[in-house]
């Protein structure tokens, strides 16, 4: 489930969300695209940095940083073996290449760097703040009302779903492999589905009742400070540096 | 508004859901200004679908609906109509959907074309006015059952109907909060009308009884509420005293 750590109180908390977003985004796409390792690895500094200043929990970002690694340890596993190039090292018959070993590492830097930094957004900023943000950023209007309600009635499905497991517990239900588990589960996931369905037609009436024409209104507004403007320059300098790094191989 | 105070005039609405018996059979329904009506039946007696009739949700097969003397039949006339006309939904998670108590009772009004400070103030002040005070930033998905009933009555209110429309308001609800939205209601001044099982909540909350049976309205049979005391096992769950339809056996 959703935990939010919007809890905390620091610079990156207190800047303007639209900033934040803004950073985030453009440090994503010039790290995505970047493969020198001292751009990777100067990357990699900075979201740390950014971490140390947002003074977030560092064993709740490790955790939430496990999910993305579960899919680089797959990576690791694959990509050496199967890159064409200079031998390393062999495991029985096969053979890790020196270049595909390059490769999965340069992918753990990067993913790792953007997932951080993520993380700090999403921790330093409530989700209502960040959907506003969103809208005042020019976000397609569909793409910030799908986002409110994702968050809204996540939380409610997941709650059906509890009960519909409850309910398959008390009459003693127990997941095992087989034909019956597989199809209960079937079931369960269609239920869902349906229920939610359902769920998203009424609250469209509920919605109709009080008069809703396709627009949603925002009740905040940002405005940029002082150091909003300073930290935003910062950024984009850093940011600029990383892909000039990148693009003219110097260093 | 119809020179009789007639709000709500239904006359021979039929309503089915395909391949089921029919819901709506013939109804007709008089509403006037000022009333405040109870109305009972069984389970599936298309109470709830009467309300969405009544605010255009779902369209009728045939039959015609009048609202302060006026047809409506388009979904723009009934535009006009759910201004007019509040329907507080069974489920308040259905009615809730912004992620704070402000943010969802300034909805409709912001909708009604007030500006953003209009729309808070008429938020605050309908969630004061409800004893809601301080809910503004709370999460709606965190509110409990109790509170997120009042608090989507507060959104239904925030439009200032002339209506209301509650469908099974005092579902899961404990004692106290059932209390206390009698109390609102009774401060309210706004005809509306009741849907609920329970009938120590209706002889409270409504002037009259009407009762729903085989997708009609029992017309000859309007019930005036009584109090009289007694003693037995089922306490104050519902139980019927009499008043079963006419022509069933007890």
């Amino acid at each position: 489930m959703i935990v939010e750590l919007a809890g905390g109180d620091s610079l990156i908390h207190r800047l303007d969300p639209r900033v934040k977003i803004v950073v985030v985004f453009l440090f994503s796409v010039v790290v995505a695209v970047s493969d020198r390792f001292v751009v990777l690895m100067w990357a990699l500094a900075l979201s740390l940095c950014i971490v140390l200043v947002a003074r977030l929990p560092i064993k709740e970002l490790i955790r939430r940083l496990i999910p993305v690694n579960m899919f680089i340890v797959f990576l690791w596993f694959f990509l050496p073996f199967t890159f064409e190039g200079e031998p390393l090292f062999s495991v029985g018959p096969l053979v890790g290449t020196h270049e595909g070993v390059l490769y999965a590492a340069r992918i753990s830097i990067k993913s790792n760097a953007i997932m951080v930094v993520l993380i700090v957004l999403v921790a330093s900023t409530s989700i209502l703040t960040l959907g506003h943000a969103m809208h005042e950023l020019r976000v397609p209007k569909k793409i910030v009302h799908l986002f409110f309600f994702t968050y809204r009635y996540i939380h409610v499905i997941h709650r059906e779903y509890l009960r519909l497991v409850n309910a398959m517990k008390a009459r003693g239900f127990r997941p095992g492999t087989n034909m019956h588990t597989y199809k209960t589960y079937a079931y369960l996931v269609g239920m869902l589905l349906v229920r939610s369905s359902d769920r998203a037609e009424r609250v469209r009436n509920a919605m109709l009742c009080r008069g809703f024409r396709g627009n949603l209104y925002s009740l905040s507004t940002f405005s940029m400070k002082r150091e909003d403007v300073i930290s935003l320059i910062l950024m984009l300098a850093l940011i600029l540096a990383l892909g000039v790094l990148e693009w003219t191989k110097m260093v | 508004m119809d020179e009789n105070g007639l709000i709500i005039n239904l006359e021979d609405i039929c309503f089915g859901y395909p391949g089921r018996p029919t819901v709506l059979d013939k109804l007709n329904l008089l509403f006037y200004e000022g009333e405040r009506m109870g109305l009972m039946g069984s389970n599936g007696s298309g109470k709830t679908t009467l309300f969405h009739i009544i605010m255009g949700l779902l369209k009728p097969s045939s039959g015609r609906i009048e609202i302060m003397g006026r047809p409506v039949k388009e979904e723009k006339d009934f535009r006009e109509v759910r201004k007019k006309i509040g329907l507080l939904f069974q489920d308040a998670d259905d009615q809730l959907f912004s992620p704070t108590v402000l943010e969802d009772v300034a909805f409709g009004p912001l909708n009604l074309g007030k500006s953003q400070d209009e729309a808070k103030t008429i938020a605050r002040r309908t969630l004061e006015s409800l004893g809601l005070a301080g809910f503004e930033d709370r999460i709606t998905y965190k509110l409990s059952g109790g509170e997120k009933r009042l608090v989507s009555l507060a959104t239904v209110l925030a439009m200032e109907p002339e209506v209301l429309l509650l469908d099974e308001p005092t579902t899961g609800l404990d004692e106290a909060t059932e209390k206390r939205l009698i109390d609102i209601l009774k401060g309210l001044d706004i005809s509306y009308i009741l849907v609920s099982h329970d009938m120590d909540f209706l002889k409270e909350a409504t002037t009259g009884i009407t009762c729903m049976s085989n997708g009609t309205i029992v017309l000859d049979d309007e019930r005036i509420p009584h109090t009289h005391v007694h003693v037995h096992k089922h306490g104050r769950y519902v139980h019927d005293h009499g008043l079963s339809l006419p022509g069933k056996k007890r």
